[in-house]
């Protein structure tokens, strides 16, 4: 019955040198990397850092936007721009120099204003999968956002400033299927057995084994035999043990059907203390998740078009599913935890919850076609490979929508409102936020940043402090800003100090690879880095 | 400095010439700090891979002049994904050579020094003529030992008392995946790395009967044919090379052919590299990351413009954005940076084996030993228990390996001296035993 076994793949070079990162977001993650295009605004240190951490991971094009001259100034924090190109312009030759980094990447630069662009040629935009900006004036935040918001493409805002900076996510709607949770609890259903295995676990006869078998019969098996019991001691054939009362007689019952020594010493049977340490997790009664409740009522569902994405395709048929087959549940995810078992005992066990899987992705997948036929879209515009995915991972889906940038700057939204109640936090790093976005308004008022010369360090600091007081004004906040605080932003007069951009850098990079996968969750939707104390904080504007 | 210089460091020399409420409290701002940070100081960077290439650059860009790098590794295809300063064409060169190289190009006014060695070939004198080191390691090992070097550098009074000067600063950075770490640590000051061993996740081992008779899980299946099928066959007349793409191929095929014949499923190529070379994911976004606030934090301890790190922070981007940084505490009997407390080892009687005590050294959650050489002091002799790093002398004391302590002689109070790679310096174990059998006549 031995096979022989097939030649061993070589790897290609490809797969060689992206290796360390393939293991995080596999081989799909990795192709939607290498057919994005990720548009820069402005090549400063920042811009460049967010760069390098996207060319190196072999992303498919970037296209830097930038009118600057090279000076000296940013040669000095500025890792892809050398003293020997002084004069020249600044995006062609970090273009250049980041695409020495890898040659899969495609450079583009387009020496041209963003507000000219966005009035002559918009729609050049819309070949970008991801826009991030560094270092841009608020008339220019403004109309770039609505502008994406338009086209439904991402868009990040980023500052670096002396030892603080920030991102703002704007997003219309992102959604996602692999978010890779940290501490999942395995999918047993001990509470509600699928026949095969309900039958199988029925088959087993624990007192009735030698004591070699006994040693290695898969916890699982332990677990439901003392539900049972316990199920028919208080007369309840639906009961699970919930309090820590329940659990812990289960535990004793476990542990009093340990076999024993002659001397009366119990045998070291680690399956069955694999067992009690599972009582916790293990019974856990299977339910649809509040999560996915949540996008089981949205809004796209109610009318599915020719139009909408996949994504949501799926989600109707998942909730069909659920509805009706799965009685409740979302489909078998059919993985087996590791566990102490002879190899027929767990391959067999771990069989079956594989089975059922595929016998859920079938029915999804039927009910899938059904509904691509009814919005008459060809059958293979969601493949069973999708849907296979799509369920497995079914119970972390997740949708996010953001807001709109503009609004934050316009007043409308919401979003005054969050940021006066983060801001009655004193701990909190929303008081930087603030005091970046006053950095701004000054520069829309005086066309220079605060404290750029030295003599102007003091007289700055009440103007500054005037811009802010402005701004809070606007929100309808009672907070101030503290004044050592805007001193210190007056000190730093527009400093970037290289370490600091490469932290953020390093950071809106993944927050751009997590967007283009579609895999891991983005921070939603703001972000403040404080490089003094070594910290950062995120919150909901 | 000429004056296009000091025109490239104008951003610098905002945050050092002028003052601010926020600053250290011994901050004196001025143009002396850029010079000390161009002329003056010398500084060790401890590895030229992902974390060391972020911190070559990061440290050029901030104003540092001289730094030494050291690493013994040469670059991989799969270095490519993250290490920058590498292209294809230096595939097989010296990391610390090629990236030093490349910094003293493109920044020239830091002027960057390489090591191809071996972090142990280098002695005191070598690791005393920096003001600070800066570490960005994937090895548990090579940073415990970096540490040890650093302590062993202090010096202390009469009275105990440190002598400051003595002190030389590590900041140590580590990354897995998306998560990393940065510390500070002044040693003989604040917690050593050996004080906080726990922090680091345990390796994952598999029982090896669960390999030889249970497999269960793709991995077992690799496990045996790298412990046990590899040996028996031989195949190549060596041990396992991981690097050599006939030997990965070889263990990829029987893994197969082993999990084909008890119906596992889930073998393939990149899984069997994953176990043999046990690789650590690794992307570019964190390596950024973690070496940036390493080098904000060198920046810090050259130039006192702010206070320190208070002592460890953590760093996590798979959900969201996370940091959280707190203050991790010394242990009063570290092994490394506690020279005058006692260590003991706690043993059950004299009926144990000597390997057991190695054994005991090993998985001590305080010292965790990797390949420990033992000497004991029995009437003021020294005598050799078991070396394991010199062939002959291995061969001549394996055979203590299987004696009881009470056959070698060793009793209750006992002074075991201890050396392990994990540590430049040797130390002294007391060795408590409860039930002691000798006979003291
Ligand atoms: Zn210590």
């Amino acid at each position: 019955m031995a096979v022989p076994s097939p030649k061993s793949p070589e790897p290609s070079e490809r797969s060689r040198k992206y290796d360390r990162q393939l293991r995080l977001w596999g081989d799909q993650g990795q192709q939607d990397l290498e057919t994005a295009h990720v548009c820069l605004i402005n090549a400063t240190a920042l811009g460049t850092e967010i760069l390098k951490s996207l060319v190196l991971p072999g992303i498919g094009a970037f296209t830097i936007i930038d009118t600057e001259i090279i000076t000296e100034d940013d040669v000095g924090s500025n890792f892809f721009l050398t003293a020997d190109r002084i004069g020249e312009k600044r995006g062609s030759v970090a273009s250049q120099l980041l695409c020495e980094l890898n040659p899969d990447t495609r450079g583009h630069f387009v020496d041209e204003s963003l507000l000219k662009l966005l009035d002559l040629n918009p729609i050049m935009f819309n070949k970008f999968t991801v826009v991030v900006t560094a270092s841009l004036h608020e008339k220019e935040i403004i109309e770039l956002s609505h502008k994406l918001w338009e086209f439904n493409i991402p868009l990040l805002v980023c500052q670096s400033f002396g030892f603080f900076g920030s991102m703002r996510l704007q997003l219309a709607e992102h959604t996602m299927i692999k978010t890779h949770p940290d501490n999942q609890n395995p999918d047993l259903r001990l509470d509600c057995p699928f026949q095969a295995l309900k039958d199988h676990f029925d088959s087993y006869d624990l007192e009735a084994l030698d004591l070699t078998n006994h040693l290695h019969v898969p916890y699982l098996v332990i677990l439901y035999k003392h539900l049972e019991k316990w199920r028919k001691n208080i007369d309840d054939n639906n009961a699970l043990p919930e309090t820590y009362k329940d659990k812990q007689i289960i535990r004793q019952n476990i542990k009093n059907s340990i076999r024993k020594h002659d001397n009366g010493t119990l045998h070291h049977e680690e399956n069955f203390e694999e067992a009690i340490r599972s009582v916790n997790f293990a019974y856990n009664r299977t339910l649809l998740p509040t999560d996915i409740q949540g996008i089981f009522k949205d809004e796209k569902l109610l009318n599915l078009t020719s139009y909408s994405r996949p994504f949501w395709i799926m989600v109707k048929a998942l909730k069909d599913f659920v509805e009706n087959e799965g009685c409740g549940r979302l489909p078998l995810r059919g993985t087996l935890p590791d566990m102490t078992a002879d190899t027929f005992k767990y391959i067999s066990l771990q069989q079956l919850y594989h089975e059922q899987a595929i016998k859920d992705v079938e029915i999804v997948y039927n009910r899938v076609q059904q509904l691509l036929q009814n919005l008459n879209l060809p059958d293979d515009t969601i493949s069973e490979h999708d849907v296979k995915v799509f369920c497995k991972h079914a119970s972390e889906l997740c949708v996010i929508r953001g807001t709109r940038i503009a609004d934050e700057y316009e007043h409308k939204g919401n979003t005054d409102n969050e940021i006066c109640q983060s801001l009655e936090d004193p701990d909190s790093l929303i008081e930087h936020y603030v005091i970046l976005r006053g950095i701004e308004r000054f520069y829309s008022e005086y066309y220079t940043y605060p404290g750029e010369i030295d003599e102007q360090v003091e007289p700055d600091i009440p103007k500054l402090k005037s811009c802010i007081s402005k701004l809070l004004n606007e929100w309808g906040c009672m907070s101030s800003t503290k004044e050592d605080c805007i001193h210190e932003y007056c000190r730093y007069g527009n400093s970037e100090l290289h370490s600091v951009s490469s932290f953020i850098g390093g950071c809106v990079s993944h927050e751009i690879i997590k967007l283009i996968t579609q895999q891991y969750k983005p921070v939603n939707n703001s972000f403040v880095y404080n490089a003094i104390n070594c910290s950062t904080e995120c919150f909901t504007l | 400095m000429s004056e296009s210089d000091t025109r490239r460091w104008n951003h610098l020399k905002k945050i050092l010439e002028r003052s601010s409420p926020f600053c250290h409290p011994d901050f004196e701002p001025g143009t002396g700090i850029l010079d000390f940070l161009q002329n003056s100081c010398k500084l060790l960077v401890v590895g030229a891979g992902g974390l060391g290439c972020e911190l070559l650059k990061d440290l050029a860009m901030m104003g540092f002049g001289n730094v030494h790098v050291i690493d013994m590794d040469t670059i991989d295809l799969s270095n490519l994904n993250r290490q920058f300063l590498f292209r294809k064409k230096d595939v097989n060169s010296s990391k610390a050579e090629v990236a030093a190289k490349f910094i003293n190009e493109r920044v020239p006014t830091c002027h960057v020094t390489p090591h191809h060695c071996k972090i142990q070939d280098k002695n005191e004198d070598f690791y005393r003529q920096f003001h600070f080191v800066v570490c960005g390691l994937d090895s548990v090992v090579a940073r415990r030992w970096i540490n040890g070097m650093l302590v062993s550098l202090l010096s202390y009074d009469e009275n105990q008392q440190l002598d400051n000067s003595t002190i030389i600063p590590l900041i140590d950075g580590g990354t897995e995946g998306f998560k990393g770490n940065i510390r500070v640590i002044l040693p003989g000051i604040t917690p050593c790395i050996d004080c906080t061993l726990d922090l680091f996740p345990p390796q994952v081992t598999y029982p090896l009967c669960t390999i030889a008779s249970t497999p269960r899980l793709p991995e077992h299946c690799i496990e045996y044919i790298k412990l046990i099928q590899w040996p028996k066959d031989n195949p190549f007349d060596s041990n396992i090379d991981t690097d050599d793409p006939a030997h990965i191929s070889w263990i990829y095929e029987k893994s197969l052919e082993r999990a084909d014949e008890f119906g596992i499923n889930g073998i393939n190529y990149r899984l069997v590299q994953g176990v043999i070379k046990n690789i650590i994911p690794a992307v570019a976004s964190t390596n950024a990351v973690i070496a940036a606030a390493c080098v904000t934090e060198a920046f810090k301890v050259a130039t006192s413009c702010c206070p320190l790190l208070n002592n460890y922070a953590v760093f996590n981007d798979a959900d969201g954005i996370y940091t959280y940084t707190y203050e991790a505490e010394r242990k009063s009997d570290c092994i490394t940076c506690s020279p005058t407390t006692a260590k003991y080892l706690d043993i059950d009687d004299t009926n144990v084996r000597l390997e057991k005590i190695i054994e005991m050294l090993s998985e001590h959650p305080q010292y965790q030993m990797r390949n420990p050489a033992l000497t004991i002091e029995l009437e003021e002799k020294r005598k050799t228990l078991y070396m394991p790093n010199v062939p002959s002398i291995e061969l001549k004391t394996r055979p203590n390996l299987k004696m009881t302590l009470e056959q070698l002689g060793i009793a209750d109070g006992c002074k075991l001296l201890v050396a392990d790679i994990t540590n430049p310096r040797a130390f002294e174990i007391i060795l408590r035993i409860k039930n002691n059998y000798v006979n003291m006549e």
